[in-house]
């Protein structure tokens, strides 16, 4: 298969997948008990102005001529208005360009912090398998899985901006600000991907080019560093885009304890205020970054493995 | 037995007999207001100090356990079945349900599972306990049903599956008596696992305002905590709930680990 009619499928597929969480979120907002009017409008809206907002949210036409302007909205890409005073509030596609940079720069900041964390920390425990270096980051990376974003994060505003000072926090602006949050958002994955690299690693090191490289004499740091770590990345690569996804709504927890204006912040926003074209269009957005992030690591898969470049040729 | 699969073991026993006892061991009632007392430090009386309303946290604690223990058991529950048997079917049936099954699950992985536990909680005000199990449940069920059907492929090509077709054995007979049986270990293992993300989801719920109104969960106490972290004397509010919450994804970690070692001898080690 060339790689552009692989692309295509992977493309086909999304898109598929996006039409199916749609459907699937705009079902769940729309079919569960609970009337959105009541929760916008209050117990003392009149009669007049409950119409009024029941008219721009759609809600007076039939579902599917309401699923059907949901999908008009995508199209259009202003992904619905907000109501009330639709004319004078900003689309939800305007109002999630604001929130978007946002957070992907805080996903790819605690992506960054994770890979340069996990990668030496795996490759280590590997090469030193069985020693003490090898416990301490199985003991790393198992506390980095079970503890809990609510306390961590929490817990490193109170350690390293109240009490120490050491690093910016919510009321700061600028880069260095992203700091403790992507650490925050991080280290889940990084202790998954240590792991990852770290078995991935073992079972490279017992391959036989490996064994051959060590035979021609290579160094061992050439060979750890370049002819297994290249090899042992495959895995690593495709658990580290498959959770890129879970960085977009783990920031939504980050973003709540730092105050950062992010999608997680308006999604919660719009839920406190039962906005629901808002949640749609959210849910919407994630769900296309975590689509296009999943092909991407499928393209890379060719880039760092020759042997699929060649099988797709 | 491997060290691992004891102390994991023993870390879920510990949670499992807490969330059944809990509530007969907490020492006082957590529905008691006690306004005066309010914020107190770690004490005889109080061996957790108390939250902002004088209530006891350690009695708060044992409650939310009973509340995890529940979420957890019946959401590992129902998606361990609905996977399993979705697993089964696709697997052996192959064709048109295969495509049906495995489309729903891309689209269920095509999308970050928290979003979705969100977005199905946030279509109401108050989420009841029904409803983030039923959110829980939602795409829960996507891991077991990959790995169940993955393990069937394996399987309906053995003797054994082969020979009971040749004997007559149905579709459900099959499946139920010589296919399901050996499904069990790996299901078993994505259970244990499930056990602490189930744990780790809810009290992100509970943290974030969209858990289940109950009174108490160690999410809602995690919130709590959180709030006052910045007052002398209170990290113990927000690190008790924390730790518990660790105790039980370690222990299910543990456990799920050194169960995928035994029942993958390639795994062992890594």
């Amino acid at each position: 298969m060339s790689i552009g009619s692989f692309l295509l499928r992977r493309l086909a597929s999304g898109a598929l997948a996006i039409v199916g969480v749609s459907i699937l979120v705009f079902a769940f907002l729309h079919i569960v008990p609970g009337d959105p009017v009541d929760h916008i409008a209050g117990g003392e809206a009149t009669p007049a102005q409950r119409a009024a907002l029941e008219k721009c949210l759609g809600l007076d036409q039939a579902l599917p001529v309401q699923l059907g302007t949901f999908f008009v909205h995508i199209a259009d890409g202003t992904l619905g208005h907000q109501c009330p005073d639709p004319e004078h509030r900003p689309t939800v596609a305007a109002r999630l360009a604001v929130a978007l940079p946002h957070t992907l720069a805080l996903a790819l900041a605690a992506m960054l912090v994770a890979v340069l964390l996990a990668l030496p920390l795996g490759m280590f425990a590997a090469v030193r398998r069985g020693r003490w270096l090898d416990t301490l980051a199985t003991v790393t990376s198992l506390a980095g899985i079970a503890v809990p974003m609510m306390l961590l994060a929490p817990l490193l505003l109170l350690v390293c901006f109240v009490d120490l000072g050491w690093l910016p926090g919510p009321t700061d602006t600028g880069a260095a600000a992203t700091i403790l949050p992507a650490l925050a958002l991080g280290v889940h994955l990084m202790a998954m991907l240590s792991r990852m690299t770290r078995s991935s690693m073992i079972e490279v090191l017992g391959e036989d080019y490996v064994r051959t490289a060590r035979a021609k004499g290579a160094p061992e740091r050439r060979v750890v560093g370049v002819h297994a770590l290249r090899n042992a990345l495959l895995p690593v690569i495709t658990v580290a885009g498959l959770q890129f996804g879970s960085l977009l709504s783990g920031a939504i927890i980050v973003e709540k304890v730092f105050a950062r204006p992010g999608l997680g912040l308006t999604l919660l926003d719009a839920i406190a205020n039962r906005d629901y074209p808002v949640v749609q269009g959210t849910v919407l957005v994630t769900a296309v970054l975590y689509v296009l992030v999943n092909i991407g690591v499928d393209l890379a898969y060719g880039l760092v493995d020759p042997r699929i470049r060649r099988g797709r040729a | 037995m491997k060290p691992s699969l004891v102390i994991g073991a023993s870390m879920l026993a510990v949670f499992i007999v807490l969330g059944v006892c809990g509530p007969w061991l907490a020492p006082s009632d957590p529905t008691h207001l006690d306004l005066a007392g309010r914020f107190a430090a770690p004490s005889a009386a109080h061996w957790l100090g108390t939250d902002t309303n004088g209530i006891d946290a350690l009695s708060q604690l044992l409650w939310g356990a009973r509340t995890a223990l529940i979420v957890s058991g019946v959401v590992v529950g129902i998606t361990a079945c609905i996977g399993t048997g979705l697993g089964l079917v696709a697997g052996w049936f192959g064709g048109v349900v295969d495509e049906l099954v495995m489309r729903a699950v891309d689209i269920l992985m095509a999308f970050p599972g928290f979003l979705l536990n969100i977005a199905i909680v946030a279509t109401v005000a108050r989420p009841s306990l029904g409803l983030t199990i039923a959110a829980l449940c939602a795409n829960g069920w996507v891991g077991y049903a990959r790995v169940v059907r993955g393990q069937v492929l394996a399987l309906r090509e053995r003797d054994f599956i082969q020979a009971a077709v040749a004997l007559g054995a149905g579709h459900g007979r099959v499946m139920g008596r010589h296919l399901a049986p050996n499904v069990l270990g790996p299901v078993l293992v994505q259970a244990t696992f499930g056990l602490g993300g189930v744990i780790l989801v809810e009290a992100s719920l509970a943290f974030l305002g969209l858990g289940p109104q109950v009174d108490y969960t160690w999410g809602a106490m995690l919130d709590q905590g959180t709030q006052f972290l910045w007052k002398a004397g209170y990290a113990h509010y927000a690190l008790a709930p924390g730790l518990a919450i660790m105790w039980v994804v370690i222990g299910a970690n543990l456990a799920g680990d050194a169960l995928r070692d035994r029942l993958d001898p390639k795994a062992r080690g890594r």
